[in-house]
């Protein structure tokens, strides 16, 4: 499954462990939520990253004052129909003002990098290959927003004041 | 969605065939026996056995770019061997809306 | 009107070409049905029985003619030549192939329409009061409030993919058009004492297999405070509404589930955290949104003009002035009601021809501009009085001068089995049979309001819940078997209606009408009580012995 990440597909450095997995020597891993909150001091210890793989039906606000420390939140969508993650990333990133990577895992398809792109992630582990190849073009396809998110892109409704503000100039 | 073969253990209670919708225009389709689809009924391959209806269902759902939503529908077959549907949903499938359309009023 | 302006034209169009995009990787098999059944119904595209079926939003009910003239030139070009208005401000086509649905939705697209989640699990199309704007005694334009909540929802990145379907619809009249208590989320335009606008927000309502009338979640919400408040009800709605059972994935169940006082107290923590934010909407935005309605420039006209005058000796034109035409808010003006229900006629249903000519009419008697209304009838918001002898005779020409609006035959109800892949009974054939009993209109007259509602399935699009009489079709051993009820209501004193009794089969659901307005007829206490009122006073017992007492 290709890993997108700063719009290129990249290798992933981060290693999936599962509960039970013996933890590597050193490395970067993602670990899933559970075991990483028991284990929260001795992964955080180690040498490499950590990131924490979190469902979508666990409150996100319970990782919150681990936010500094992690590396990386992987959020998932069990089908693309399912759109809990997008709320959980929206309170991260706008909320909880974190600012590592921020990953969409699961059934991710092209027809959603633009709403994941909005919600504030910035990491995507693509289903299909094509969908991964064509993630700069499909990010670009709309340039007309009318929600404000944390993603900072400008609303139509403040376009169309900032046009109002510069015709008053003008006339 | 789950497919429709795992949806529940398949049971037909007489000849039944497979039909769907065709993916390009939607219109009502019916498996045939030689692979494939076609807009008559006279053409449907008829299943007796659920054996028979599961492999002919699994075909059908195999061509996903071909027809959407296959399933089994049950069918009479009259004296003379003539294939009619085998219920109201399928009749109407099959000849159309049963109230004048407007444009033709 | 609403004028889109360069943002919204680019928005449309860079989503129809997303969708076209989706068709072709659809027909190349690079799609799945599976992947991209939710990507067509975010577009309004359905499979039913026959074909695809194409939904189109016509946001809080408002056509301008050249609009309502690509709806037409839709139906003549990709599909059969009629169209089917619902009750939630939407036209649908029955016939449409996809491989050409990109093409219509461009041609739509170049007059600001779109089929945006106009289905699928995401917020739908916003509805309003067909008379918005010209109602006497509104408080204020409730669409300008509705243009603003369509495009805070409109693509949606956080809530494109809610556990199920989203409805808002809004009012700011005594008497609701709207149908806002049947609604995810009813929004009634009030004042507060300082005389500032904001909304009584009632949410959880809705009808299907398990019918609620919405309730009050909050009293006053500030109109720049509306989008943060309808953000927070959804934040709670995405995270903890159930994805595990389709028939109870609605808002309606959640808030049933979690009560009321405590779904409040969920949503009131997530609006403090967010109610200060952008999403805080300052008098300037709604002005510019205001801006961008433009209003007819109406004359100064009598209130009772000749050509209205000498037209009353028509007692043709008369039965149709006193049904159809309304009050507005402007001295000299009427808001012209066009039913849809002709005698014998699916109900809702307009052909191309109909469309384009009603285009006409209304560019000539409306200032260009036409509404439809959830009772699946359209209205010309703006015609002087002085017109309405030509424009009658003009709608009678057409066939759309049925003076039956609110009357027995002004029937709502769904595609049913003649169309829809979901419906179990037909629904269309039972609402034409009804248009012939009833035909007579003296006698539909002495009836008065009624409204009958015909679902062809638990899933209610026919709202049978809110019926005064309501029809829902049911399949039992393979034979379509209908379920009465009686006493539903849709408007500000929504209600669900209560069953009378045992299903009964296709061709008895007519007599059993029949025997229902007959039993009414002889028990109410004079002829102003309407049918309604008699059900409130007796309940539903005398109208069971009557249905039953020969069955």
């Amino acid at each position: 499954m290709p890993l997108v990440n700063g719009g290129k597909i990249t290798d992933d450095r981060f290693v999936k462990l599962a509960v039970d997995t013996p933890l590597p020597e050193g490395g970067d891993i993602l670990v899933p939520a559970e075991r990483f909150l028991g284990e929260a001091e001795g992964l955080l210890k180690r040498a490499g990253k950590v990131g924490v793989i979190w469902p979508n039906n666990r409150d996100i606000a319970e990782l919150v004052p681990y936010l500094g420390q992690i590396a990386a939140v992987a959020l998932v969508f069990p089908t693309f129909r399912d759109g809990r993650a997008y709320s959980q990333a929206r309170l991260l990133r706008e909320r909880y003002n974190y600012r590592g990577e921020l990953r969409a895992t699961g059934q991710v398809l092209r027809d959603q990098f633009v709403f994941m792109l909005r919600a504030g992630f910035d990491a995507f582990e693509v289903k299909k290959q094509a969908d991964a190849e064509a993630f700069m073009q499909t990010a670009k396809r709309y340039s007309v927003f009318y929600q404000p998110t944390g993603d900072g892109r400008i609303t139509a409704l403040h376009r169309r004041m900032q046009l109002r503000h510069s015709e008053g100039v003008g006339t | 969605m789950t497919s429709p073969l795992e949806q529940k253990k398949i049971r037909i209670a007489g000849p039944s065939v497979v039909t769907a919708n065709r993916t390009w225009d939607g219109i009502v389709v019916y498996r045939t026996a030689a692979n494939s689809w076609s807009a008559e009924l006279s053409e449907a391959a008829i299943v007796r056995n659920s054996d028979e209806a599961k492999a002919l269902l699994a075909e059908a759902v195999a061509d996903d770019v071909g027809a959407i939503g296959p399933y089994i529908a049950p069918v009479q077959i009259g004296d003379d061997g003539k294939v009619q549907p085998g219920n109201l949903r399928e009749q109407i499938r099959r000849t159309g809306v049963t109230i004048g359309q407007p444009a033709q009023v | 009107m609403y004028a889109y302006d360069e943002i919204d034209r680019t928005l449309v169009n860079e989503r129809v070409s997303e969708f076209r995009d989706q068709v072709k990787r659809r027909l190349s098999g690079e799609l799945t049905e599976d992947e991209f059944k939710i990507l067509r119904l975010q577009n309004g595209v359905y499979l039913q029985l026959h074909a695809y079926m194409f939904r189109v939003a016509i946001p809080y009910g408002t056509l301008a003619t050249n609009q309502m003239r690509a709806l037409a030139h839709v139906a003549r070009k990709y599909d059969r030549g009629y169209g089917h208005f619902t009750t939630r401000q939407n036209i649908q086509f029955n016939w449409i192939k996809l491989a050409e649905l990109p093409d219509a939705l461009e041609d739509l697209a170049k007059v600001g329409i779109h089929a945006m989640q106009t289905s699928g699990n995401n917020m739908r199309n916003v509805t309003s009061d067909q008379w918005a704007g010209v109602a006497p005694g509104e408080i204020e334009d409730p669409r300008i409030w509705s243009e603003l909540i369509r495009q805070h929802t409109t693509l949606h990145p956080e809530f494109s993919f809610l556990p199920r379907k989203f409805k808002i619809a809004i009012t700011a009249s005594d008497h609701d058009r709207a149908a806002i208590k049947i609604h995810d989320i009813g929004l009634r335009l009030i004042k507060n004492e300082k005389g500032e606008t904001g909304f009584e927000v009632l949410v959880g309502g809705g009808l299907g297999r398990t019918p609620f009338i919405a309730k009050t979640i909050k009293h006053f919400v500030h109109g720049r405070d509306i989008l943060s408040y309808i953000e927070a009800i959804l934040r709670v709605y995405n995270q903890y509404g159930r994805r595990d059972n389709i028939y109870k994935a609605r808002i309606k169940i959640l808030v049933h589930e979690l009560g009321i006082e405590k779904f409040s107290r969920e949503v009131e923590d997530e609006w403090q955290h967010i109610r200060n934010s952008s999403l805080q909407i300052d008098e300037e935005v709604i002005e510019d949104i205001r801006s961008r309605f433009t209003y007819p420039v109406y004359e100064k006209l009598p209130h009772m003009p000749d050509e209205l005058r000498q037209a009353a000796a028509d007692p043709d034109f008369e039965a149709w002035r006193k049904n159809s035409v309304a009050p507005h808010k402007v001295q000299g003006y009427s808001i012209v009601t066009i039913s849809l229900k002709p005698t014998g006629g699916p109900p809702g249903d307009a052909t191309a021809e109909q469309m384009d000519a009603l285009a006409d009419l209304a560019d000539k008697y409306s200032f260009g501009e036409i509404r439809v209304g959830h009772e699946q009838n359209l209205a010309l918001p703006h015609v002087a009085k002085r017109d309405l002898p030509a424009l009658w005779k003009a709608l009678d020409k057409l066939g759309l001068a049925t003076p039956n609006v609110n009357l027995i035959t002004d029937i709502i109800a769904c595609p049913g089995l003649d169309y829809c892949s979901l419906a179990n009974a037909r629904s269309i054939p039972i609402a034409q049979e009804l248009t012939r009993r009833f035909a007579n209109h003296e006698l539909a007259n002495l009836i008065g309001r009624l409204h009958i509602n015909i679902s062809g399935c638990i899933n209610a699009c026919g709202h049978h819940h809110v019926g005064h009489i309501g029809i829902l079709g049911v399949e039992k051993n393979g034979e379509e078997v209908y379920q009465i009820t009686i006493g539903g209501r849709a408007d500000e004193n929504a209600a669900l209606g209560t069953l009378i009794g045992p299903g009964v089969k296709f061709d008895e659901v007519a007599d059993v009408v029949e025997d229902i307005v007959e039993a009414y007829l002889a028990l109410r206490e004079r002829p102003e009580e309407l049918f309604m009122d008699t059900v409130k006073r007796l309940g539903v017992e005398p109208f069971k012995e009557r249905v039953y007492a020969t069955r």
